[in-house]
């Protein structure tokens, strides 16, 4: 068992955890954080994206040790007394998701996306997210929701 | 209806179902977690077809943390065989199915044992405790030859690897290929593919031990038909089992199933007295969730010189895998009346051969039957085209149905209601500006261009709604194709809609909301949608094949229309009027010429509720519930058109374009809708250029995992342009034909039919799919004209 201390959403805590156990798992089984799911074992997917001290990662590929003293922001970290972050608006109003399971990591991954490339062309949009996989929508709708907040950010 | 107040069908309403998906805030069976709940993990061959000799659980039982562990002996007495419930010709051979394998197994991925442990690592680490002796035997690992004398059997009590035959003709299909100036054939193979919805499966099992009530959460399509099986699978009491699919991620068909982890979960639970959890791992569900397609497809069409078809054969042979699931032998069949598509023709003439292999079973997969029959007479439309010299757009114009033959009984015997081929196809070639991109073909053509365009088109149709029960029936189908909704209208007004369709990301809750709001009359924020528990809803046949909307959403909409009916007498009685002299609209009664005299639809319901003064005999409640058999399917259509820059050099294919007009019949929310074709054609394209499960000489599954099974990601699929002609169908209320399979049923042939069109002037006639680089390069190289190659 090894030591760590992790803020995750705002939150810290203090643990004992397996050196082997994913952060994905301790997220989950650990402190009951079961907003980001899981899609993969082969780190493909992107369901379970999360920022770890401000970037995207998979978090099915980091150790819970890994993430000592570390800040973590899951999906559950961003709507903050029922305000949804501008991606999450978009997502809703362009109908970026059906069955919603690969949502969380998709929202997680295009905030990154947009800090790195805050007016990024249709073309951008689509290979920042060529780690997400989504069954469901085609992937147009998505890439239209994060033009939309690309846009919203240069007029405002 | 005719009021003031905006209607909702037709309204590209946000949905209501997206709060908590974007939140986190979700219910995915893997994310219930109760006391004591207890982990549940599958050992599984690594072999395609081996003898179980041995398996060893002890020094599993002695790791710490493991509860319990049980080989397939060990629970054969509690489990049942899994069943199929469509054994689709007399002939057809049922094979013993166990939920985990007792003396033999017979795909890689059969489940072999079980354990039971206080955490998932703890329960993966028991599983390479266990040990299994195995000995090997020889496999039957492909369609073909698993027919050839002399191939090991997959199910050696049966004595061959034939499942069924089936057969059926319409017309002289002899006489017309007599009479043809040409005859075109083809083999088209429909690769064997993978669902990959995003939320791999989970089941969750939890006891009470003093009722010996079970609840079972699964991420399952089918709630009620899972509980009806789970009874005569395990011998527990219907009632004594409650079914709750709760937030589910995608289905495509793959979770339509009743699957041995559903049964294996539950009978563990139940013999432990403990909760458990089963949740599959992506490499498990690549091997052990059914695959879809995988058949080989022998197509002849005659047709005179001048383009007129004449008539269409048809023989299939289709892969079951090892075993047969709950509609594996039907899923072919179901494409049986969809080969004749939209042309009109005077022969047809079908078969099929069921064949078992040992490989994953096989089932639905998005559009189940359907996808598979429109490539192939896609396809060869295209062949006969070429062939003929014709443009392929005149050549299926010359043989359509003409809008004003509606209604039109195909040469397969299905009768369609409403279509109107021309509208749909007109508009999508005026969006793709097809004569253009013609020319620029021709011109690249002429300029020996290493990258080539090809244009693809695919005009088909669908049948949506499994439905008929009368029908199912004649098809030998164990179960009905009813639905049933409820409507509870509260005493504040506040709506409740019960349906026994179970969504998987479809939005019925938003659309169902808009439904109901129209037929009483209520704000669409007033309407709650309910679904996916046994318990509440309590009978169903739950969401597959397009159907939701053709059955449950029409059922919802006459439900209401029941629930309109009770009100009207109350409201008549109130208002002291004669109910033939009511008006309702907005939501409110009126008598015919005084429109001061008004109850709203929520003032009746809290008449009824307080039923102090009702008229006499009535029962208090103008609640309703209206299940629903329609007589017949729905045929939505349309145009997709493909243009591919395929480059002859290296064989990579770029969708330059995409534009479809589809025609599902009236839309209930077009957001929706639009957003269904863009899933749907990106599962077709899917099928045609990335998608396949290869298998090794071993038979073991190449393409286990998502590193190494291409499921495309958003670079690799182009922005579809989307349209639609709407012309309502006739055979429901509300006119709608169901959208959700459209897109992938058409997509396939389209852009297949692009890629052979780009390479025609090399001799090339087809391209296996998927399209690959590797294989466009080869059919480059093997074409006939040596010197465009040379080129």
């Amino acid at each position: 068992m090894t030591h760590i201390s992790v803020k995750v959403d705002g939150t810290t805590y203090e643990d004992d955890v397996e050196p082997r156990l994913l952060l994905i798992h301790y997220l989950r089984d650990r402190l009951g954080l079961t907003g980001t799911p899981i899609g993969c074992d082969t780190t493909s997917c992107g369901t379970c994206t999360i920022e770890l001290d401000g970037t995207a990662v998979k978090s099915c590929s980091v150790l819970a040790v890994q993430a000592d003293g570390c800040e973590v922001t899951t999906v559950q970290g961003l709507a903050h007394d029922g305000d949804w972050t501008a991606l999450q608006r978009a997502f809703h109003e362009r109908h970026a998701l059906q069955c919603g399971y690969c949502t969380p990591g998709m929202i997680m991954a295009a905030r990154d996306l947009l800090r790195e490339h805050p007016h990024p062309t249709p073309d951008e949009v689509r290979h920042g997210l060529e780690g997400n996989l989504c069954r469901c929508t085609g992937y147009q709708n998505i890439v239209r929701a994060v033009l939309d907040v690309s846009e919203e950010e240069v007029t405002a | 209806m005719s009021g003031t107040v905006e209607r909702e069908v037709g309204r590209a309403r946000t949905r209501k179902e997206d709060a908590h998906l974007i939140t986190g805030q979700t219910n995915w069976t893997d994310n219930i977690s109760v006391n004591g709940l207890l982990h549940l993990s599958i050992l599984r061959s690594p072999m395609a077809h081996a003898r179980i000799d041995r398996v060893d659980v002890s020094a599993a039982l002695e790791l710490p943390g493991v509860i319990a562990a049980f080989s397939g002996r060990d629970l054969a007495q509690e489990m049942g065989s899994l069943p199929c419930a469509w054994p689709v010709a007399e002939d057809t051979v049922v094979p013993d199915h166990p939920p985990i394998a007792v003396d033999e197994v017979r795909y890689a991925g059969d489940p072999v044992a079980v354990v039971v442990a206080r955490d998932r690592y703890t329960a993966a680490d028991a599983l390479e405790a266990i040990e299994v002796d195995y000995t090997p035997l020889p496999a039957a690992l492909d369609i073909e030859g698993s027919l050839a004398e002399g191939t090991a059997l997959v199910h050696s009590d049966k004595g061959t690897n034939r499942c069924y035959g089936y057969h059926s003709a319409s017309g002289d299909y002899a006489a017309a290929k007599a009479r043809a100036d040409v005859v075109v054939t083809r083999r088209y193979h429909q690769q064997r593919l993978i669902p990959t919805a995003m939320e791999p499966r989970a089941v969750v099992v939890t006891p009470l031990a003093a009722s010996g009530d079970f609840t079972l959460y699964s991420s399952t399509q089918v709630p009620h038909v899972l509980r009806v099986l789970l009874a005569v699978t395990t011998g527990i009491p219907e009632n004594k089992i409650r079914v709750v699919a709760p937030d589910v991620g995608g289905g495509f068909g793959s979770k339509l199933q009743v699957y041995g982890e559903e049964v294996i979960t539950l009978v563990l639970a139940k013999r432990l007295g403990r909760p458990l959890k089963w949740t599959e791992s992506r490499s498990e569900a690549n091997v052990a969730t059914h695959h879809g397609r995988s058949q080989v497809q022998d197509i002849e069409i005659a047709a005179r010189r001048d383009g007129t078809v004449l008539g269409l054969k048809v023989s299939l042979l289709a892969d079951m895998g090892a075993y047969l699931m709950l509609l594996s032998p039907g899923i072919p069949i179901l494409g049986a009346s969809m080969y004749p598509a939209i042309y009109k023709m005077g022969a047809y003439d079908f078969s099929c051969t069921g064949v078992f292999t040992n490989r994953t079973p096989i089932d639905a997969y998005r559009g189940a039957g359907r996808p598979e029959a429109t490539y192939a007479i896609e396809r060869i439309m295209d062949d006969l085209a070429a062939e003929l010299g014709m443009d392929p757009v005149d050549l299926r114009r010359h043989n359509w149905i003409r809008h004003e033959e509606f209604p039109y009984t195909t040469i397969a015997g299905l009768t369609y209601d409403s279509g109107n081929y021309e509208a749909a196809t007109d508009k999508a070639l005026a969006l793709f500006d097809y004569d253009k991109l013609r020319a620029e073909q021709a011109d690249r053509v002429d300029h020996a261009d290493t990258v080539r365009l090809g244009i693809g088109v695919s005009t088909y149709t669908e049948m949506c709604g499994l439905a008929p029960s009368r029908w199912l029936g004649e098809m030998r189908y164990a179960a009905g194709g009813w639905e049933a909704a409820s409507i509870r209208v509260l005493p504040t007004g506040k709506v409740e809609v019960i349906t026994g369709t179970s969504p998987h990301g479809q939005g019925h809750v938003t659309s169902w909301s808009q439904i109901a709001a129209d037929a009483l009359g209520v704000p669409f924020e007033d309407v709650e949608v309910m679904h996916g528990d046994t318990m509440l809803a309590t009978h169903g046949m739950d969401t597959y094949g397009s159907r939701s909307l053709v059955v449950g959403g029409v059922a919802v909409h006459e439900a209401a229309r029941k629930v309109v009916d009770k009100a009207r007498k109350v409201a008549a009685h109130l208002l002291e009027a004669n109910e033939a002299d009511l008006d309702f609209a907005d939501g409110a009664f009126t008598v015919k010429g005084s429109p001061e005299a008004r109850k709203t639809i929520q003032e009746v319901a809290f008449a009824t509720f307080s039923s102090h003064d009702l008229p006499d005999g009535m029962e208090p409640s103008i609640n309703a519930e209206h299940v629903l058999d329609p007589d017949t399917f729905s045929f939505p259509h349309g145009t997709h058109l493909c243009a591919v820059e395929v480059d002859t050099e290296t064989g990579a294919v770029h969708i330059r374009s995409y534009v479809c007009v589809d025609d599902v019949g009236k839309v209930i929310n077009p957001l929706i809708v639009e957003g269904q074709l863009h899933g749907g054609i990106a599962q077709g394209i899917a099928q045609a250029l990335y998608e396949e499960a290869v298998y090794d000489e071993e038979g073991n599954l190449v393409t286990g995992t998502l590193a190494d099974y291409l499921v495309p990601g958003a670079p690799d699929l182009p922005e579809f342009v989307t349209d639609r002609t709407e012309t309502p169908a006739t055979s429901n209320p509300l006119g709608v034909k169901g959208v959700g399979e459209a897109g992938t049923i058409a997509s396939t042939p389209a852009v297949v039919n692009a890629v052979v069109d780009a390479l025609r002037p090399f001799g090339v006639q087809d391209i296996r799919m998927p399209c690959t680089p590797e294989r466009v390069w080869q059919a480059v190289r093997s074409g006939k004209s040596g010197k465009e190659v040379a080129a």
